[in-house]
């Protein structure tokens, strides 16, 4: 042997978990040298326009009573804490949705990839699903059930609006991000389930130990991306439900006061909790083609 | 040669014929190897040694033929494919590790999987492997921090951990840079001393000479002169060999 130390030292010079120590550093420094001219001509040029329209807008003849009814300082400090108060809602039907749209998302995509004349019924299932799912409206997923279902006064099946809303959320968003699910199956190569065939594992075997676990890092940042989407659409559930959440709050206040700037409010709060998500999309994405990179230059 | 073996016998091929779609790939291999025996397949890409070696593990069916491990029909309907994999490894051109697995995971998930062993015994087995073959202290990187050479030897630990009774090797050193071939080389050697039957698809006719104590040299889907080392690579009585061996030799690589 003896060959034992491995013949590139050079993939040592990296320690693992340390992407690129020298590419980030060098860029600031060029930045610093260079590209701060740059980086003021920019900051300037932003405020001059950003002053601009907001000097057009306020000259506008209508601008003072839009603003009344857009932009109450007061409305808005005196119905913030409310619809605040209701968004908590709106993160709760997120985060039981999105934990069952996970599950039920990856079973329809493993049910789709299963090869074979054997399981054709069930891959035809699974594609029947999404195909239905993915084509028709959230909204109108949510009034069906929601309006329905409840009125069809079935013996022990849930009445709530409610849990027939978030259900809708669940059936509707479960279709997309099993086809995001399926896009990171099929990335992954079929040597990899060739080379775990060989060590005797089953299929269901491989698939639980290679391919998926490999295919779910794959579609993070997609899967993050539909999670924004579905935090959006917790507003949905509005339409069929009475227990207020954000959005119906902030009607209920609009209705009460004759003004808009509640419906301003709600938006805000949803703002800070999906901006935050699509930073980290960004991160992750971005991180994911660093390694790529690191990857093959190795 | 070849003639029929009670005992003794590891594998047997009869009259295996493989196609995708129109194109025949192997058309009717026949081949008998003995336990402890050590063959080498040589020809040309596309001559149909991976594809033979992918038949033997069933990863491809056959479309007709009979393969027999130890005197049981593996190819025959019904057959649990799973545990006849356990019985034969196979090391792949590309490695074909698990990326997201450290090596020690990549050894001990078959074990632990298919064989049912406990986490504590499949550790043990594979530790004592790595050891064995210089890897020990790579046991909890990723793939992707090895050399091609340390990858190589960690997939055939991989495959020796479910102690197979055949190893099948498709051109394990392809794909490494040359002064990387040799350690996993010294590997397949280690492993010929202790006695284990390989059937090893290679372009290194050197190897194979040192190695082997059967060579087929292949071509166009069948195994057209076969013979022990020192015949095949000095007397060729086949053209095609000839004329194979010639651009082997005109290319510097023998």
């Amino acid at each position: 042997m003896g060959a034992g130390g491995g013949g590139a030292p050079e993939l040592y010079e990296l320690p693992p978990g340390e992407p690129d120590p020298g590419r980030g550093p060098g860029i600031l420094s060029g930045l610093r040298q260079e590209g701060a001219r740059g980086v003021l001509i920019a900051v300037v040029s932003t405020f001059v326009v950003a002053a601009a329209i907001a000097f057009a807008v306020s000259r506008s003849p209508n601008w003072p009573a839009v603003k009344e009814a857009f932009f109450n300082g007061e409305e808005f400090r005196s119905s913030f804490p409310d619809i605040a108060a209701k968004f908590i809602r709106n993160v709760e039907y997120f985060v039981v949705a999105e934990v069952f749209i996970l599950a039920f998302a990856l079973l329809l995509a493993v049910m789709r990839s299963l090869s074979g004349p054997v399981f054709f019924p069930i891959r035809a299932l699974s594609i029947l699903y999404t195909d239905l799912f993915r084509g028709i409206p959230t909204i109108l997923v949510v009034y069906l059930l929601g309006f329905g279902v409840p009125s069809l006064s079935l013996t022990g099946v849930p009445s709530s609006a409610t849990f027939w809303a978030v259900v809708a959320l669940i059936l509707s968003y479960s279709a997309y991000v099993a086809e995001v699910y399926r896009a990171g199956i099929e990335s992954v190569h079929p040597s990899q389930a060739a080379a775990a065939r060989s060590l005797g594992l089953s299929r269901w075997k491989t698939f639980r130990f290679v391919v998926i676990p490999q295919a779910v890092r794959r579609v993070v940042p997609p899967l993050l991306n539909d999670f924004v989407g579905l935090q959006k659409d917790t507003a949905l559930v509005a339409f069929v439900v009475v227990v207020p959440e954000a959005f119906k709050e902030a009607q209920i206040i609009q209705n009460a006061d004759f003004n808009f700037t509640p419906l301003l409010a709600a938006a805000l709060l949803f703002l800070l909790v999906t901006i935050p998500m699509t930073r980290l999309v960004d991160w992750l994405v971005s991180r994911q083609r660093r390694r790529r990179q690191v990857a093959t230059a190795l | 040669m070849n003639g029929p073996r009670a005992d003794g016998e590891a594998l047997r091929l009869e009259a295996i014929h493989k196609s995708f779609g129109k194109l025949e790939v192997l058309k009717g291999i026949d081949l008998s190897v003995a336990d402890h025996e050590v063959i080498c397949l040589i020809g040309s890409s596309g001559s149909g040694k991976s594809t033979m070696l992918r038949c033997i593990n069933l990863l491809e069916p056959v479309d007709a033929g009979r393969i027999t491990v130890r005197g049981e029909e593996i190819t025959a309907t019904g057959v649990d494919v799973n545990r006849i994999r356990r019985h034969i490894g196979i090391v792949f051109q590309a490695f074909n590790l698990f990326p997201h697995m450290t090596v020690i995971r990549n050894v001990t998930l078959a074990p632990m999987e298919a064989l049912g062993m406990s986490k504590a015994e499949a550790r043990a087995r594979a530790l004592e492997l790595l050891e064995r073959f210089g890897l020990a202290d790579k046991r909890e990187e990723y793939p992707d921090r090895l050399s091609g050479g340390q990858q190589q030897r960690v997939a055939i630990v991989r495959a020796l951990a479910m102690k197979p009774d055949i190893m099948l090797l498709d051109e394990v050193t392809s794909a490494l840079d040359p002064e990387l071939v040799a350690e996993v080389l010294n590997v397949i050697r280690e492993l010929a001393a202790g006695g284990m039957t390989m059937v090893i698809a290679t372009h290194e006719m050197g190897f194979a000479r040192d190695i082997a104590g059967r060579v087929c040299f292949l071509d166009a889907g069948r195994i057209l002169e076969e013979g022990p080392p020192e015949r095949i690579f000095s007397a060729p009585r086949e053209e095609r060999t000839r004329r194979f061996l010639q651009s082997i030799i005109e290319a510097g690589r023998m």
